[in-house]
């Protein structure tokens, strides 16, 4: 498929027809069904971690997101909402290009981390992802102790030189995720024991040991039981204080809980961006004040 | 009335049967658009009717022919002159044998005695008695069946019920098969082997060091005294083993990596049929390949490097069989690798890790469990192994850890004990199932603990 507007509209059109209601498409865009992809609101932040410009991604000839424009603040949590399918999963693997992982995608566009261009050549993919960190939809401990768990992002990159060190690292990432007083005597036994929502904090603390800059959450609560979300939303909550965090989500009350800035995914376009608060009581497109009250999604 | 003439018509009757029935189902409930009132499909009113005409019918016809010439032998050597009730066991059966060879039209061994010949006569005059009886009750209670089951169909019987108990009845019988042979297969073998040990000590059979299982067939013969001691038999099976482990876990192990990691997925589709093709030469061929082609190759190395390499080494032997467990090894090796979730993975690349240490700190130990149970199903497949060795390992059994000499394994062995004419009374003949029995013995705990191992780490991911 070609990359020009006019079939994106085309694509967009076909598939917003039967869920969302005529009304939602016709509302805010021009004459005709089709739905405005341009984003509004407020794409840019001050003093970006990282930015993405322009931002598609094609597996095999199938168009997954399109123009992305969109910066990462410092120190702050950016939730990306929208209905499943929308592209909002594949545009946070782009950001620590975990898409090189799967043959048929293809990315173009510009993202950077501080000002560099992550898709540059002279980019170290392993860097980036020490740099980028990411928490999964499901746990996925490594089946080795608590312990290796944590010390395995440290010990590829070399940043434990002693046993001290490496101990210190272990312990401050438990900490930090939560998890220590829980697991301090236990450091030894599989990670792949713990609950659900243990192994998810440990995957998190796993995250941090690189101690990197930003962290990439996919859906982190989603397999987890109500109070393991809400120990983890409060994770998140601290975490802010020390990274920049982005987190997919498909539950709206956690975007508002846990987020400072909300940007609303529709069939691969970025429809709206804004402060969270604003967002969620005052949504300036259609589209989002649809899929935000419930209409569809 | 030949008893297969009798079973093809009550096969014939069961056909018309499953029709009458299934017609019948239709009709009691007026016609094929109101057979929903049935309790069952139609079909099965049928496979039920079909079943009780032919299976109590064909069961009587069994048990009528196993009781009935049973029967009739007894009737028959009843007959026989005063002498058949006081012959010791032996001599009757050679009797029995008698009549029952001129009974079969067999001609007779020299000069046969009249009581003798007229007992044959009797035996087929009933035998054919018998045969026309049984045929003529079976075919009754064939009809009788077909005719009861049928008139019993209404639409309240429960047809598919007991259609499926009838299945699930010929299921378990089919299973039962299966695991009666291997129990008769074990009992066989630990029956002979219990008759070894009375001949030969359990202990001097597992701890002796010196196999020499020829025996003096007369009293003066010199040289021949037979000596069971096993061990290197084992020493032998286990060096050759250890051989080929060393070959197959590599090459098989890096194959299994290069497959499920690295290669493309054209690569992929070409090579691993390829290389699960060498799972399909016979291990005959592999015999000649490690005898004509390996053997003198070793040989020639060790002439140029100043070693003597006997033709038939262990090493020639344990390198073919090496080569032969490379696709078991690489095929399950690849499964496993397989099966670590992609979220395993994701996660370690997530960290940053590069490929490379992904898969030897993550991919690896997580599939190793699985690994290690296939690897060990191979050993024991390497330990079974026959025609290799009977090629290529020789038969000295010499207690050696060179393998550039040529040693023996334990089923090299049980071949050559039991090839050629022998007697099942003495204990070279004997020792074979013995040696059997340990072999079987090593494999079925090598399979336990490998298919255990499998097992607790498919539990591992659901």
């Amino acid at each position: 498929m070609a990359s020009d507007t006019r079939d994106v509209v085309v694509d967009a059109a076909k598939f917003a027809v039967p869920r969302a209601t005529v009304s939602a498409a016709g509302d805010q865009s021009a004459p005709g069904a089709a739905i405005d992809t341009q984003t509004i609101g407020q794409v840019t932040v001050q003093d970006p971690v990282m930015t993405a410009r322009q931002v598609s991604v094609h597996y095999g000839a199938k168009k997954a997101i399109a123009d992305v424009n969109i910066d990462i603040g410092r120190n702050s949590v950016i939730a990306f909402i929208g209905p499943s399918g929308c592209g909002k999963s594949t545009f946070l693997r782009c950001l620590n290009r975990m898409n090189d992982t799967i043959a048929a995608a293809r990315v173009s566009g510009t993202i950077t981390l501080d000002g560099k261009d992550i898709y540059d050549r002279s980019e170290d993919v392993v860097q980036l992802r020490a740099r980028v960190g990411m928490v999964f939809q499901h746990p996925n401990p490594f089946p080795k102790s608590i312990f290796e768990n944590i010390a395995y992002g440290p010990r590829i990159h070399g940043l434990a030189p002693t046993r001290a060190d490496l101990d210190e690292i272990v312990q401050t990432s438990l900490r930090k995720a939560g998890l220590w007083d829980e697991v301090k005597d236990r450091l030894d036994q599989p990670g792949t024991g713990l609950s659900g929502g243990q192994q998810q904090r440990l995957c998190i603390a796993r995250a941090i040991a690189v101690d990197p800059e930003v962290i990439l959450m996919d859906e982190p609560c989603s397999a987890l039981d109500p109070v393991a979300t809400a120990r983890v939303e409060d994770l998140i909550d601290e975490l802010r204080q020390n990274y920049a965090i982005v987190i997919v989500t498909h539950n709206m009350q956690q975007a508002a809980r846990v987020s400072q800035r909300t940007a609303y995914f529709h069939l691969g376009n970025v429809i709206e961006v804004g402060s969270t608060n604003q967002m969620f009581t005052n949504p300036r497109h259609k589209l989002t004040e649809d899929y935000i009250t419930g209409r569809f999604g | 009335m030949q008893n297969l003439s009798v079973i093809i018509a009550i096969l014939g009757l069961s056909a018309m049967s499953y029709w009458l029935g299934r017609r019948r189902s239709i009709a009691v409930v007026g016609g094929l658009r109101s057979a929903a009132q049935l309790h069952s499909l139609p079909g099965y009113y049928g496979v039920l009717t079909g079943l009780w005409c032919a299976v109590p019918a064909l069961l009587l016809l069994a048990v009528w022919h196993v009781v009935g010439q049973h029967h009739i032998l007894d009737v028959v050597m009843s007959h026989l002159s005063g002498d058949y009730l006081t012959a010791s066991a032996g001599q009757r059966r050679l009797l029995m044998d008698e009549v029952l060879r001129l009974a079969h039209g067999g001609a007779a061994l020299g000069d046969v005695r009249p009581d003798v010949r007229a007992a044959a006569q009797e035996w087929i005059r009933l035998d054919a008695l018998s045969r026309t009886a049984g045929g003529l009750v079976a075919l009754s209670v064939s009809l009788i069946g077909a005719s009861v089951a049928w008139s019993r169909i209404s639409p309240t019987l429960r047809a598919r019920n007991g259609v499926e108990w009838v299945v699930k009845l010929a299921l378990v019988l089919c299973s039962l098969i299966a695991i009666l042979t291997t129990v008769g297969i074990i009992l066989s073998v630990l029956y002979e082997a219990l008759r070894f040990f009375h001949l030969v000590p359990i202990f001097k059979f597992l701890l002796g060091t010196s196999w020499s299982p020829q025996l003096a067939t007369r009293a003066d013969q010199v040289g021949s005294s037979g000596a069971f001691g096993a061990v290197p038999l084992f020493a032998g099976t286990a060096l050759i083993a250890l051989i080929a482990m060393l070959v197959a876990v590599p090459i098989g192990l890096l194959s299994a990596i290069y497959l499920s990691e690295y290669a493309d997925r054209r690569v992929r589709t070409v090579a691993k049929p390829l290389l699960e093709l060498l799972a399909g030469i016979p291990t005959v061929v592999y015999g000649f390949f490690a005898v004509l082609t390996v053997g003198p190759l070793l040989r020639g190395v060790g002439q140029a490097l100043g070693v003597a390499v006997s033709a038939e080494s262990a090493l020639a032997a344990g390198l073919v069989m090496g080569i032969m467990i490379v696709p078991f090894v690489s095929s399950l090796a690849d499964d496993m690798l397989t099966a670590v979730p992609l979220g395993l993975r994701n996660g370690a690349y997530a960290l940053g890790a590069t490929k490379s240490e992904t898969i030897r700190r993550v991919v690896l130990p997580a599939a190793l469990p699985g690994i290690v149970g296939g690897v060990l199903l191979a050993v024991s497949r390497a330990i079974g192994e026959t025609m290799i060795v009977v090629m290529a390992a020789g038969l000295t059994a010499k207690l050696t850890a060179n393998p550039l000499e040529a040693v023996t394994t334990v089923t090299v062995q049980i071949v050559s004990l039991l090839v050629g004419d022998s007697e099942f009374d003495s204990p070279k003949t004997l020792s074979a199932f013995a040696l059997g029995l340990v072999l079987f013995f090593a494999t079925l705990v090598l399979n336990i603990i490998a298919l255990r191992i499998v097992r607790r780490y498919s539990e591992q991911y659901k």
